[in-house]
């Protein structure tokens, strides 16, 4: 890539700072060049954000209808899986699962559900009733 | 307490990572460029089995951990490297180096790295950076990806210190144990070496998921992506390749850019013949890598979807195979002086 094809479409990192690219000047030798991002990238990212949005929709409806608990929305929200749950809160997998359940989860004491919270970067309440920003 | 550090921004952040704390110790003559082609980082691999983030694992560069590894290891740099079960053991453990004077890489998590803008944070575990001082509770810190330096609490570097999912880190932490200089002979025969390397990894490595060999067979695989997954989730799927391949950390082209610069700078040490055309070459595949990254965003930004659309997208792929195929067999047969 030449120098001046560095693309230059203002990112959401490109807000923050620039990345450094490799690309090469008029004699065909390497240099760096600052990019403030590229349209094929900010696409992949949004397009990767809308599939996230779309399943914690799909979630919340399942809270609602009581075929999940919470636990479900906040997976997805920030695009955890049951092992990355498991990780960060102690508890085992199987545990994590059990508690997807809303009998289950409705059942769950206090200091277990502030542990998610924790994860999750929620109030308790926020937790329990999805109040949280679209977003 | 601050240690004598000067922060340095890198496209890459375990290449950057690896030349600022050299440079920190004197080796004034390692750049980006070098560090990645000593520590052998250009690589492929589609391992179709494993998912990341709900798409395919697909990675452009070797194993975290590898560059830093080999680049000291080549250049006979002593380096100590420590993981940790117990976060006050790692805390102390950073606390102590930056007292002696040690600038520490610290390989972390980046999902709850707050300085990272919030479009970024997945729950990737193999970002690199440097702590080189601690003020109160806050920590200095040298993001390679950063233009500037920034500061975490101690409880924030904990968070990502101790990420959890694929590649955790668990608080590793490593850092250049004794100062010393390198020579033009070493860092010669560091380049051989390195490049013998990743000659192996890309054209000799077993199995048909790695390699020049992956990339065909990623090649193959996405002709077939739009009937067995259908449009939408294939969209996704080739969002994800074209984020691993360009977004932050690969100077482009799936680091193939910074993979010829490192060859050109390779030259000014062996002017072997051959060097600068290979290093063109591997131009020409980081260019056919973005032209590929183009046709995928048509298909997921929904201009493109016919099967016809997808089978160009293969075929770049093939394309790209066969160039870095050729690329590194000439690399092989490098008359070394």
């Amino acid at each position: 890539m030449k120098k001046e094809d560095v693309p230059q479409d203002m990112s959401a990192l490109g807000k923050i700072t620039t990345e450094v690219c490799y690309a090469t000047d008029k004699e065909g030798n390497y240099t760096t060049e600052q990019s403030r991002g590229w349209d094929v990238k900010i696409t992949a990212l949004d397009v990767t954000w809308k599939n996230v949005e779309e399943r914690m929709a799909a979630a919340r409806q399942k809270v609602l209808s009581n075929e999940a608990s919470p636990l479900l929305f906040f997976m997805e929200k920030n695009v955890m899986d049951v092992s990355i749950v498991a990780g960060y809160t102690g508890f085992w997998k199987w545990r994590v699962k059990r508690h997807l359940k809303p009998s289950i989860f409705n059942k769950l004491s206090n200091k277990i559900l502030l542990k998610y919270a924790e994860v999750f970067n929620v109030s308790l309440n926020e937790f329990k009733t999805m109040k949280v920003d679209a977003s | 307490m601050q240690v004598n550090f000067q922060h340095m921004q890198a496209a890459h952040c375990e290449s950057g990572v690896t030349r600022n704390l050299l440079k920190n110790i004197g080796i004034n003559k390692m750049t980006e460029p070098l560090a990645f082609g000593l520590g052998s980082g250009l690589f492929f691999v589609y391992v179709p089995f494993l998912k990341i983030n709900n798409g395919p694992a697909i990675a452009f560069r070797s194993f975290p951990g590898i560059i830093f590894k080999q680049t000291c290891k080549s250049l006979k740099i002593p380096v100590r490297r420590k993981k940790f079960f117990s976060k006050q053991k790692a805390q102390l453990f950073l606390d102590q180096r930056l007292e002696e004077g040690h600038a520490v890489g610290c390989q972390v998590g980046v999902y709850y790295l707050p300085y990272f803008p919030k479009e970024y944070r997945f729950h990737f575990n193999a970002h690199n950076l440097i702590v080189y001082g601690k003020e109160g509770d806050n920590y200095l810190v040298s993001d390679p990806i950063m233009d500037t330096v920034k500061m975490l609490t101690s409880y924030q570097l904990e968070r990502v210190r101790f990420a959890k999912g694929a590649l955790a880190p668990k608080g590793q932490l490593y850092y250049v144990e004794k100062n010393q200089d390198v020579t033009d002979e070493q860092m010669k025969t560091a380049i051989k070496d390195g490049i013998k390397k990743n000659v192996f990894n890309m054209l000799r490595i077993p199995g048909p998921i790695a390699g020049v060999r992956g990339i065909r067979f990623a090649g193959r695989k996405i002709k077939k992506w739009r009937d067995k997954l259908g449009l939408p989730k294939a969209g996704l799927y080739l969002a994800q390749l074209v984020r691993m391949q360009e977004e932050i950390g690969t100077g482009g082209g799936g680091f193939r850019y910074i993979y010829a610069a490192f060859l050109q700078e390779a030259y000014a040490y062996h002017p072997a013949d051959g060097l600068l055309k290979i290093s063109a070459e591997f131009s020409r595949a980081g260019d056919l890598w973005r032209t590929s990254a183009v046709q995928a965003a048509g298909i997921y930004k929904q201009r493109l979807g016919s099967q016809e659309d997808f089978n160009v997208m293969g075929d770049y792929l093939l394309e790209i195979a066969e160039i870095e195929k050729k690329a590194f067999e000439s690399l092989a047969k490098i008359n070394w002086h």
